[in-house]
């Protein structure tokens, strides 16, 4: 298969979500269980056979979330929110659960359990001090916990054979998405920015079995296409949620530069860091959700107030020779905006020019057009004259 | 002629001295050769303050709002913050004024900002850990910082796994303070701190308890005043003395003799959240009708305790003595602080789903025997302002008219003052069917 074909598929699955979601269960008769936040441990999903899948914008107005959570709240937990209200999960989604995040899923968790009783909940204590040599042995509990309960809404005892599967499932579509990203390092990358992360969404919507095989296909026809365009100004892309797609489109088609990389939970940060096995299943779960690169909101320490995530931020900005980067903040979340002023001097300090952007449920494409326009003319004329 | 009688709390003074003083304190602390750390009210003060020697914290929260209650200092810390930082304009409006205060360096109360020796903090929203980890950085990106994880899920959910993580925890924060300090933990301070913690909790639980009478003895605008010295060091001994002491006892007595918050009480409202600080006489409006807000999750289980019992009412939390327990050692100490916490700080619940803040509140109105709900949507701070439309539709459910109006406890310029006397006017005049009584 072609790659472009490969990769309509992933974009197919993300914009009918749902489609596939019904069809997964026509298919497979398994469990469909919704998360907000890449600290769910989908290995003990996978292991239990139950297709994880992440809930996402779905970019329209918010019409019915405001009686249940006032417009102080993130425009993606609200259109998350919004989209359970309106049922369209209501005929294969069988439970959700929340994982500790930032307060503002947290919202739309609490009201879319009030307002749907009948899905199977859970609340999963990820702890928030994850630097601390504290948090693995208690996440570790945790999940000793979570898998208790998996076991009794299945009936299915979970094995460390089905552990190693799940673990397997996981650390193998990691591994594979990790091999695609590489192949942006090159002058002219074999795939758009936008292209990259769908499959990243893919990966958060679909059966990973499914996409691990696509996946190979993808790595075996990647190296023989060459995309038909001027990769222009290379764009490092940072922040929290994000799958607006139009607008990575729009920089990456109308106005002609790249994303080469990024720092997302809907990218590279939900898949940079693998599982190392080791006979304690569970507690090699715990240890990789403490050590992968956290979300904002988890990033402090018990010494100083230096943060881990900021320079991997670099060395991937580096690694990748983005040129500029864009930081890109859902309005209201709190975790990034109490890390962006912070992160913006240090990439500035670092020869990293950075332009902020907020996100809202819908993005203006037209003024932000004119406003990375002007950034991308910034960055040229300071390879030109600086 | 009134209903009942009223008169102000003969405690008053003492609280006003008391806030007065631990600013004071704060400021004047490197003078004297103290030490001075910063951390959130909810930090488990007891800890860095069982250093040896004195010691002197600024917990920021209460800093932040005591800017939020004075609308000219507030706009220009918060546009510090926006302005000369970079930050959101719609970050926790405390935050920012804290920021706003290094940035400027100027302290609220007097002076130059009073730099630190390093910072105690602990995380359970999204704003506490970066709250500090910012302010150090713009403070200079030298101060010693520990934070420590208390948001391992609710009350009804604690056992030993989650008391142990936070346990442990402290532990490392004890290793922590004595490395960055030079100084070691007073075992014997440590447990009359923990003491004092739990004198604190478990009697202003016990004194909003008896507001559950008619009429009430206290308003919430008075009860903000009370709370606060809880938020600032509920293990000191004047602190604990205060609410055990004076308080307490005086609450009791003026429901022995039916001594009213509001002369005329005719309308028992439920609160939620932070109030707008800067914008208090609201409540002085709602008392010509005779409303008293008597009940609020927010003002009584900020820093008091609760228990639910087997018949589903929400109590005080016991107090050490109530429980039998005398603590001997620092791993008694330690353990008792944090189950204290973890089980009965009730605030702490919603923090974990909307069903907790309905049955929480669906209990309260009951218990305190509420006519209606006024309900402040704050845009200020996120962590109270948790699931309050599921908790509003809750409320209505039971029978309870309910008026909501958006505000903010500390940004003026997210708070529109004719708007909401206009809504309340009508929610009274029209909704409630009040007319003045006074």
């Amino acid at each position: 298969m072609e790659a472009s074909e490969i990769l309509k598929q992933f974009q197919d699955v993300w914009e009918n979500r749902h489609d596939y979601g019904r069809d997964w269960k026509k298919r497979k008769g398994g469990k469909v269980l919704g998360y907000f936040c890449t600290y769910a441990p989908e290995e003990v999903l996978y292991a239990a056979d139950i297709l994880p899948i992440r809930i996402l914008g779905g970019h329209e107005t918010p019409s019915l979330v405001t009686p249940h959570m006032f417009d102080m709240w993130c425009p993606f937990s609200r259109d998350c929110l919004n989209q359970g209200l309106q049922g369209k999960y209501d005929d294969y989604m069988d439970g959700l659960m929340e994982t500790n995040c930032c307060l503002h899923p947290r919202q739309a968790f609490g009201a879319w359990i009030v307002n749907k009783p009948y899905l199977w909940s859970y609340w999963y204590v990820m702890p928030n001090a994850v630097r601390s040599p504290r948090s693995k042995p208690f996440l570790r509990g945790e999940l000793e916990e979570f898998k208790k309960a998996i076991e009794e809404w299945t009936g299915k005892t979970i094995t460390d054979e089905d552990l190693d599967r799940g673990i397997d499932i996981m650390n193998t579509n990691r591994r594979l998405m990790k091999q695609v990203y590489e192949l942006r390092k090159q002058d002219n990358p074999p795939l758009t920015g936008a292209e990259a992360m769908t499959m990243v969404w893919a990966s958060q919507l679909m059966d990973k079995r499914e996409h691990n095989e696509l996946l190979k296909q993808l790595l075996e026809a990647l190296p023989n296409r060459k995309l038909d365009r001027d990769p222009g100004i290379r764009l490092m892309i940072i922040g929290s949620e994000n799958d607006d797609r139009p607008f990575m489109e729009m920089v990456e088609d109308v106005l002609g530069g790249t994303f080469v990389i990024d720092d997302h939970c809907t990218g590279s940060r939900y898949f940079w860091d693998e599982l190392t096995p080791e006979k304690d299943r569970l507690q090699a779960i715990a240890n990789r959700y403490c050590d992968r690169i956290p979300c904002p909101g988890k990033d402090w320490g018990m010494e100083d107030i230096s943060r881990k995530r900021f320079p991997h931020v670099l060395q991937l900005a580096k690694d990748y020779r983005a040129q500029g980067a864009i930081l890109v903040q859902q309005k209201f979340c709190d975790p990034h905006e109490l890390d962006i002023p912070s992160l913006r001097r240090y990439l500035e300090g670092n020869d990293i020019p950075c332009y902020f952007l907020e996100f809202e449920v819908t993005v203006p494409i037209g003024p932000f057009r004119i406003r990375v326009e002007a950034f991308l003319e910034q960055i040229k004329a300071e390879e030109l004259f600086g | 002629m009134a209903k009942y009688k009223t008169k102000g709390l003969d405690c008053w003074g003492k609280a006003k001295e008391l806030r007065q003083r631990y600013y004071q304190d704060y400021k004047e602390a490197h003078d004297r050769g103290a030490l001075r750390w910063e951390g959130g009210a909810w930090s488990f003060d007891c800890i860095p303050q069982a250093l040896e020697g004195e010691v002197h914290g600024l917990t920021e929260e209460p800093y932040g709002a005591s800017i939020g209650a004075n609308p000219a200092m507030q706009v220009r810390y918060q546009e510090a913050a926006e302005g000369k930082w970079g930050c959101a304009n719609d970050l926790c409006a405390y935050l920012r004024n804290y920021w706003g205060s290094i940035i400027l360096n100027e302290y609220a109360f007097g002076g130059e900002w009073p730099h630190a020796d390093f910072i105690f903090q602990n995380h359970i929203c999204c704003s506490h850990a970066k709250w500090l980890q910012v302010a150090g950085e713009i403070a200079g990106g030298e101060i010693p910082y520990f934070c420590f994880d208390v948001g391992v899920g609710p009350y009804d959910k604690i056992g030993e796994r989650q008391i142990n993580y936070v346990v442990e925890q402290l532990y490392d924060g004890i290793e922590f303070l004595e490395k960055v300090t030079g100084r070691k933990i007073d075992d014997e301070k440590l447990i009359k701190r923990v003491h004092n913690t739990y004198d604190s909790s478990c009697y202003w639980a016990k004194a909003c308890e008896f507001n559950q009478a008619v009429p009430a003895p206290l308003d919430e605008k008075t009860m903000f005043s009370l709370y606060v010295l809880g938020t600032l060091e509920k293990s000191s001994d004047d602190v604990a003395n205060f609410y055990k002491d004076l308080l307490y006892p005086e609450v009791k007595d003026r429901v022995d003799n039916q001594i009213a918050a509001v002369a005329n009480e005719q309308c028992r409202v439920f609160g939620d959240s932070q109030p707008p600080w800067g914008f208090l006489r609201v409540y002085r409006y709602l008392e010509q009708y005779g409303i008293v807000s008597n009940a609020n999750l927010y003002t009584m289980s900020l820093i008091g305790w609760w228990n639910i019992n087997e018949k589903g009412d929400m109590v005080p939390y016991p107090t050490l003595e109530e429980q039998g327990v005398t603590l001997k050692t620092r791993e008694d100490a330690l353990r008792f602080l944090v189950e204290g916490e973890l089980k009965g700080k009730l605030e702490w619940a919603p923090f974990y789903g909307a069903t907790y803040k309905n049955d929480l509140t669906a209990r309260m109105v009951k218990q305190w025997k509420c006519d209606a709900a006024i309900i402040h949507l704050n845009r200020g701070c996120e962590g109270t302002a948790q699931h309050q439309m599921e908790m509003k539709i809750a409320l209505q459910k039971l029978g309870l008219p309910v008026m909501t109006f958006e505000g903010n406890m500390a940004d003026q310029r997210q708070f529109d003052e004719a708007r909401t006397d206009r809504l309340i006017d009508l929610f009274v005049k029209e909704t409630l069917g009040l007319k003045k009584v006074a």
